[in-house]
């Protein structure tokens, strides 16, 4: 008899723990509906950027308005005036409309606020559209001098808080790592109304060209080795928080799968293996679980989850900073005899 | 009866769109709006009175788009078009038919100059009086509200007359005029025209289920009859159009006859004029007839079929004497048409006993407002006064001095004073600051929510870069007649503080008018304003206001945009409305504008009105008169003396007291005059660090304004050069030891920035500092002026040693191309100013009208210029359409010129040294020692022949110098090349000659704002493209190669620097027809044109603009002629086209559509390339070139 692969997430009842994340690949309800037919339980939408609506709108005003007036033989300007340029978040909340009604599974959308007013205003657009599920998408770049973790903390609970008294749909918060204690700080985001929080968000990171010698921000996409940072943070957390864990990064094999799941994972998330394969690795991941539970004897997943997270793994001591000694002292490099 | 606020050209063309079917339109201004509109509304889905959706369609001419009216009519759609100029021209051949055959139709005029002397965008009748004969039946509007009104009553009178008509406006004073008007509804259109009269035409259809035959040819024994067999419509046309006009007057209660007579009853001096002058004339005629005058105005609405009946009847019986106005010129004639028509009339009339007196009037004709001139009330006083002379100048101008043939009537311009119940304003701006569009919506909001009439007129100058825009805006409880320029305003908004360094913005305003200045000096501002502003305040009590708009702006979000700003402060100081009012209707206004941009936008915009509105304050006026600032002066003071008091008149905005004497009377002026005035707008300029520049040149390759330019000289020039002068050993090989300078003209640089942005050499410690960075000007501008004046006093280096066909060696090369008014980062420009580098001493050029004979061409000052030794190009426009085949007209002229002097040369020889001879006939070579060589025998030749006593000689003066070699480059837009003028320039290159073909390829029609063109690529949004274009790029080089003999290259300066000089060159050098197509970016593509340049390397890894010569030398047996340039493509059509607005503009609005065309797009690329390499594969021979050999 084949393993029991579901899980629940956000309130909903998936047929397994193997979710396609924010990417290219959820951006249309044509490859959407791709990845259902090829098993996805449930998908997360690409973010929904607030900077980027303020910034594309602001820059189309001023071209289509800064040519017209200008010159006395094209008053109007150089293009044509249309009704509308769908500069705002009207295409993504179609997407959402459209997905609802074109699919069967839950539809999670995302959002990356850059104002306070902007996080709370686009998340009840997004319920209304209605998305079944919001994972909100923080990241800030600390980078002002003045301003201490402590008051970054409170900015990003503070949003948490706003955004969880104006809808009602279950909230996910997707993070990064770099707090000075993420124990704590993914304990108050919980306490500020976080029914999951999804671990870790990757951004586009500046890189240099160093022909041009110039800064080029670009996204790498991850790789298995990336599922460590993830791994060990929820293996840490499970069983210490009331609340559910998304994995996030790395997720490229069903090991990696099995990994997160053993650390505590409710749900892990993939996107670079689907881009790099096609929506139908997600089946195959799908298939490589549920036989890996059953050569190992698993009868279901949520009998796996977190059976190596600290609290249940036999060294607990290996999530912390031991971990780093042990790594150095059993490397073992080629070059050396 | 509801108002809107539009212009002429949206007045007429909504009556044009309702009534029509088929709509064939063609760009030209004045005129595009109308077909712009039709096709906005056609694309959105706007049904006609009819319920059906109007087809628009886009014609490669205004030829092609009266002919395609005409096919349509035959076919039995309703059928209209709009033109202008010598779009109306190309129209006439069928409308000779259209009328022959009785077709009912409409074309909309908004009439203006036809090029003569010069071109001229701007209004007269003289293309509309140029088609008077052409059959059509002529109406004439004078307004705006006219225009949408005779518009209806044309379109209803063609269909009860079955004659054609042309309803004619003038050009921009009517169609660009926008006020406040009664608007036609649906039901007054279904009122006026006769369905049974369509139906009639419609049955007349050429159709194979009845079949007729039409255009037949006929021999003597019919013509004749023929044609006289139309009268009876002529005949009762008059009385049809009368009709129309009273059920007009039935449905909306505005009454119009053949002709109007205003004035006194008992009037004895009648002015005669159609047109938008009316408006002035009437206003003269009031106050006159209050004066207690009589004097009377008689409106001409239908001049074609002119009625002598209805003229004499609607003139006073009193008459004594008419002054006939015409806006246009017919030189010879006996006078002007509309007075030809008046004196005729008048002299049939008395003849046949049909008028109260029994001898004609005297009748005097005036010409008039020529090219958009100001026609003002006491112009039109001057008239009337001429009437009372006892000998009345029997033809006469007004509105110019004549001091040549003394034609011109002298006026008063105080005599006249415009209403106090009217509100002015006047606010000077910047074309890219929104100050035109914010005037437009004040006008609109005025108009829309008030009981008041509104009407806005604006200016531009002619450049392209930092133009100046002046806004003149009236508000009244009447509706508003003063067609002419404001010249007293109870508001003046002066909207950049720069404006006050080049003239005085407050001469403009009335005593105790309120002004609102923008200005980043606060209360310091008095020790910026210019003496005579300070002056003009004091002695006009002005009520000054000061505001900080950019800062406000720039808090708001908006950036650089100070439109709304000041927009909020004009209301809020003005009290046109109530302030608070005005407020709620500026923000409904607002969401009504940007909205359809995001809500961001309109937040963002009410943030700045509200901030404006408390942000600005009164300035105090000291009673002592403040220490003030001198202007600095317009014109560099080395200019020549018709610089100096010609063009100097111009700038300063004199040129309307120019005399007629100071013009030329063929329209030849002096080149090179672009360089005396100092425009200094640019607020950075580049600087120079020459410890890391690589002596590459690409920043003065790609320099649009010639503003950044390079020398290479002995270091020992530079023993006076100015302190702060920057100089570098040049590292090239060409010239050991010496010193190289990059250096910029401050005062003409524009700051678009695509010198730094090409610039390859930054610091190995701040990887922002490259060789040249952007720095704010002020601080060292007079220490860069001294810099450059110095740089241009270094000697040229010798062109013989220098290896012209490498990037670096054409930027050592003189540029004759020079500070141009093109926009700022203009992708065109560096072509042509590589062009004049590579080959100016002995070029000719044909420029086909568009961007590049504005900015090439455009007065008051031109580009092209001189050497040392007064050589340079050589430039004339014709048309726009004929260009190719005006500069082959200029080669066929050469080589005439070239066998006469080698026949003369071999006459003479035995009278002339043998060795020079031999030198002449055999030294006629392009390279630079040889055109050197021969021009010194050419000089030897002429002193030479000054001594003989042959009749030969002196002929062989004169076309002597053709035994240098010369050269002649055809250069023009796409929707020249690849559209109007497509047939000539197709019809040159079979033709075998030596010219030079340069297309300046924008990919749209980018002078006339942005119309596709057949050079516009699929999925482009542009205007007659809003769903992006449906089908790809006409492929104008393959068509040209398949000749074989052509030689044809595709180049890219931005992309392949290299690749762009030596195709110059090989055209150059190859004796046949040559063909460069040269991609030129543009502010119609939505880039960020400061990194214009660098993005044109995208365009071609991406396939987008493949690289390619095709060079007939290289053919033969076993030989490819067709070299592919560029690799094949790196990356997609999806990522070159995120980064231009005129697609993601499509990936936005129509997202699936995008995404259809999109890849389209890169099945075109992806074919192209395929075919473009195997073409590099192919063998080809060329037997003429063989048999030639």
């Amino acid at each position: 008899m084949s393993a029991d692969l579901t899980t629940r997430y956000l309130g909903f009842e998936l047929a397994h723990p193997i979710v396609p994340s924010a990417s290219p690949l959820t951006g249309s309800v044509a490859s959407l509906r791709k990845l259902e037919e090829a098993g996805a339980p449930a998908v997360v939408l690409p973010s929904l950027f607030e900077e980027q609506i303020v910034h594309e709108a602001a820059e189309l005003a001023h071209l289509v308005e800064s040519l017209s007036g200008s010159f006395i033989e094209s008053p109007g300007g150089y293009f044509p005036e249309l009704d509308t340029y769908n500069t705002g978040p009207d295409a993504y909340l179609r997407l959402i409309e459209d997905a609802k009604r074109e699919l069967h599974i839950p539809i999670i959308a995302s959002l990356n606020g850059s104002t306070r007013g902007g996080w709370v205003h686009y998340a009840r657009l997004i319920e209304d559209a209605g998305a079944d599920a919001l994972e909100l998408n923080i990241y800030v770049v600390a980078a002002n001098a003045t301003f201490t973790g402590s008051e970054m903390e409170t900015q990003y609970l503070e949003l948490v808080e706003a955004v969880k008294e104006k809808i009602n749909i279950p909230l996910a918060v997707k993070v990064s790592p770099y707090f000075s204690a993420f124990a704590n700080m993914a304990k108050q985001l919980v306490d500020a109304g976080a029914d999951s929080l999804v671990m870790f968000n990757r951004f586009y990171q500046p890189d240099f060209d160093i022909e041009e010698m110039d800064v080029t921000p670009n996204l790498e996409l991850s790789t298995s080795h990336d599922l460590r940072l993830p791994l060990r943070w929820i293996a840490i957390l499970f069983g210490r928080l009331q609340t559910q864990f998304a994995a996030t990064s790395g997720v490229h094999s069903a090991e990696d799968v099995v990994k997160l799941l053993l650390a505590g994972a409710d749900v892990t998330m993939t996107t670079a293996a689907l881009l790099k394969y096609g929506p139908g690795h997600l089946t195959e991941l799908v298939c490589d679980l549920e036989r890996w539970l059953d050569d190992n004897d698993y009868t279901s997943v949520s009998q796996l989850r977190g059976s190596l997270s600290q609290t249940n793994a036999p060294d607990p001591a290996a999530f912390e900073r031991h971990n780093y000694m042990k790594a150095l002292t059993t490397f073992r490099s080629p070059s050396v005899a | 009866m509801p108002y809107i606020t539009v212009d002429g050209n949206e007045a007429t063309a909504s009556v044009a769109y309702r009534l029509s079917e088929v709509i064939s339109i063609y760009p030209i201004t004045p005129a595009s709006p109308m077909g712009e509109l039709s096709d906005t509304w056609s694309a959105a889905g706007k049904p006609n009175l009819w319920s059906t959706v109007p087809q628009v369609i886009e014609m490669q001419s205004e030829g092609g788009a009266a002919g395609a009216l005409h096919g349509a009519l035959q076919g039995g759609a309703l059928t209209t078009t709009f033109t202008a100029s010598q779009g109306l021209l190309l129209m006439i051949p069928n409308m000779f038919k259209v009328s022959g055959e009785l077709l009912p139709t409409v074309i909309h005029v908004a009439a203006r100059s036809v090029a003569t002397h010069a071109l001229s965008i701007f209004g007269d009748h003289s293309d509309v009086m140029a088609a008077r004969m052409t059959g059509f039946a002529m109406l004439a509007s004078s307004s705006v509200q006219e225009a949408q009104d005779m518009a209806l009553i044309s379109h209803a009178a063609t269909l009860s007359s079955r004659v054609p008509f042309m309803h004619f406006f003038d050009g921009f004073r009517t169609s660009h005029e926008i006020a406040k008007i009664e608007s036609l509804i649906d039901a007054d259109l279904r009122a006026m025209v006769d369905e049974e009269a369509i139906l009639a035409f419609r049955a007349r259809r050429l159709s194979p289920d009845g079949p007729v035959i039409r255009g037949t040819a006929q021999n003597p024994d019919v013509f004749f009859q023929g044609r006289e067999a139309a009268n009876p419509y002529y005949d009762a046309l008059p009385d049809i159009v009368v009709t129309a006009m009273d059920r007009f007057h039935s449905l909306t209660g505005r009454r119009y006859h053949l002709f109007d007579y205003v004035g006194a009853p008992d009037a004895q001096r009648v002015i005669v004029m159609m047109g938008s002058g009316i408006g002035a004339a009437e206003q003269a005629v009031n106050q006159l007839v209050a004066d207690g005058e009589k004097v009377g105005l008689l409106k001409v609405r239908l001049y074609r079929p002119f009625s002598p009946e209805a003229l004499v009847a609607a003139l006073p019986p009193t008459t004594i004497s008419l002054a006939v106005l015409d806006r246009t010129k017919e030189p010879g004639a006996v006078g002007e048409p509309l007075y030809q028509d008046v004196i005729t009339a008048l002299a049939e009339e008395t003849a046949l006993g049909r008028t109260a007196w029994d001898i004609a009037p005297r009748v005097i004709g005036g010409r008039y407002g020529l090219s958009s001139k100001e026609f003002t009330p006491p112009m039109a006083m001057a008239v009337l006064d001429e009437l009372r002379q006892p000998q009345p100048k029997p033809h006469f101008t007004v509105g110019i001095i004549d001091d040549v043939t003394h034609l011109s009537l002298r006026y008063d311009p105080d005599r006249y004073h415009e209403a106090d119940t009217e509100y002015r304003a006047v606010f000077y701006g910047l074309g890219s600051d929104g100050t035109v569009g914010a005037n437009k919506n004040s006008v609109k909001i005025i108009g829309d929510a008030t009981d008041m009439y509104a009407q806005g007129y604006f200016v531009y100058d002619s450049r392209k870069s930092g133009s100046q825009t002046v806004s003149h805006l009236r508000f009244g409880p009447k509706p508003i007649d003063s067609t002419y320029l404001i010249d007293s305003a109870q508001f003046v908004g002066v909207h950049h503080f720069e404006f006050f360094h080049q003239m005085n913005p407050l001469a403009v305003a009335a005593p105790g008018a309120t002004v609102l200045i923008n200005s980043p000096h606060g209360d310091n501002l008095w020790d910026y304003l210019p003496a005579d502003v300070v002056a003009t305040i004091v002695e006009k009590q002005l009520d000054v206001h000061v505001i900080d708009a950019s800062q406000v702006a720039s808090n708001a979000g908006l950036g650089g945009r100070v439109n709304t700003v000041l927009q909020a402060c004009f209301f809020d100081l003005a009290k046109v409305l109530e302030p608070a009012v005005a407020l709620e209707y500026i923000k409904k206004s607002i969401r009504k504008s940007y909205a359809k941009f995001g809500e961001v936008v309109v937040e963002h915009n009410e943030a700045a009105v509200d901030d404006a509105i408390v942000s600005h304050r009164r300035l105090r006026i000291p009673e002592v008169a403040p220490s003030v600032t001198a202007r600095p002066p317009r014109l560099n003071g080395s200019a020549p003396d018709f610089v100096q008091k010609v063009t100097n008149a111009m700038l300063e905005g004199k040129g309307d007291l120019l005399p007629v004497s100071a013009l030329p009377a063929d329209g030849t002026f002096p080149t090179g005059t672009t360089k005396y005035e100092k425009r200094s707008i640019a607020h950075e300029i580049p600087t120079w660090d020459p410890s890391l520049c690589i002596d590459c040149a690409k920043c003065v390759l790609v320099c649009p304004h010639t503003a950044i330019q390079m020398k290479v000289y002995d270091p020992a020039f530079l023993e006076n050069a100015p302190a702060g002068f920057q100089s570098k050993p040049w590292t090239g090989k060409d010239f050991p030891g010496a010193s190289m300078t990059i250096q910029v003209a401050p005062d003409d640089c524009t700051g678009c920035g695509v010198c730094v942005d090409v610039c390859p050499a930054r610091s190995k410690e701040e990887a922002k500092h490259k060789s040249l960075d952007m720095t704010t000007k002020v601080p060292i501008l007079e220490q860069e002026q001294e810099n450059f004046e110095f740089f241009l006093g270094l000697p040229e280096q010798d062109r013989k040693l220098i290896k012209i066909e490498s990037v670096k060696g054409s930027q050592m090369l003189q540029p004759l191309m020079e500070f141009s008014g093109a926009c700022a980062g203009c992708g065109e420009t560096p072509y042509l100013r590589l062009l004049s580098q590579l080959f100016g001493d002995r070029l000719t050029i044909a420029n086909a009208t568009g961007c590049s004979s504005i900015y090439g061409g455009n007065l008051p000052t031109t580009p092209w210029t001189t050497n040392d030794q007064g050589r340079g190009p050589a430039w004339a426009n014709s048309l726009f359409e004929d260009n190719a085949e005006f500069g082959l007209g200029m080669r066929l002229a050469l080589d005439q010129q070239i066998v006469e002097a080698d026949g003369l040369l071999a006459g003479l020889a035995s009278q002339l040294p043998e060795d020079l001879v031999a030198g002449l006939r055999d030294g006629r070579l392009a390279d630079e020692t040889s055109v050197e060589e021969q021009r010194s025998r050419v000089l030897q030749l002429k002193d030479l022949l000054t001594g003989l006593e042959d009749v030969r000689s002196e002929r062989l003066r004169t076309v002597a110098d053709a035994l240098v070699h010369k050269t002649v480059w055809i250069v023009g837009g796409d929707g020249w090349a690849y559209d109007i003028g497509f047939g000539g320039l197709d019809h040159v290159l079979a033709s075998g000659r030596n010219v030079n073909i340069l297309v300046l390829d924008t990919e749209v029609y980018s002078n006339t704002g942005g119309q596709a063109s057949k050079a516009t690529p699929r999925a482009a949004v542009a205007k007659f493209a809003a769903s992006g274009r449906q089908v790809g790029k006409k492929d104008l080089g393959m068509i040209a190669s398949a000749y074989g003999d052509v030689y044809v290259a595709q180049v890219a300066i931005g992309a392949n620097n290299t690749q762009t000089v030596k195709a110059f060159a090989e055209a150059e050098a190859y004796d046949g027809p040559s063909l460069i197509i040269a991609y030129s970016q543009c502010i119609a593509h939505g880039i960020d044109m400061s990194t214009g340049f660098s993005h044109q390397k995208e365009a071609v890894t991406s396939g987008y603009w493949p690289l390619y010569r095709y060079d007939p030398r290289s053919a033969g047996e076993g030989k490819h002629p067709f070299h592919l340039d560029s690799r094949a493509p790196t990356t997609t059509f999806k990522e070159f086209a995120a980064t231009e607005a005129r697609y993601a503009m499509l990936a936005r609005s129509q997202p699936e559509r995008a995404e259809e065309l999109f890849g389209l797009a890169q099945d075109d690329i992806d074919a192209r390339w395929k075919l473009y390499e195997q073409m590099a594969d192919v063998e080809r021979r060329i037997p003429d070139l063989e048999d030639h050999e």
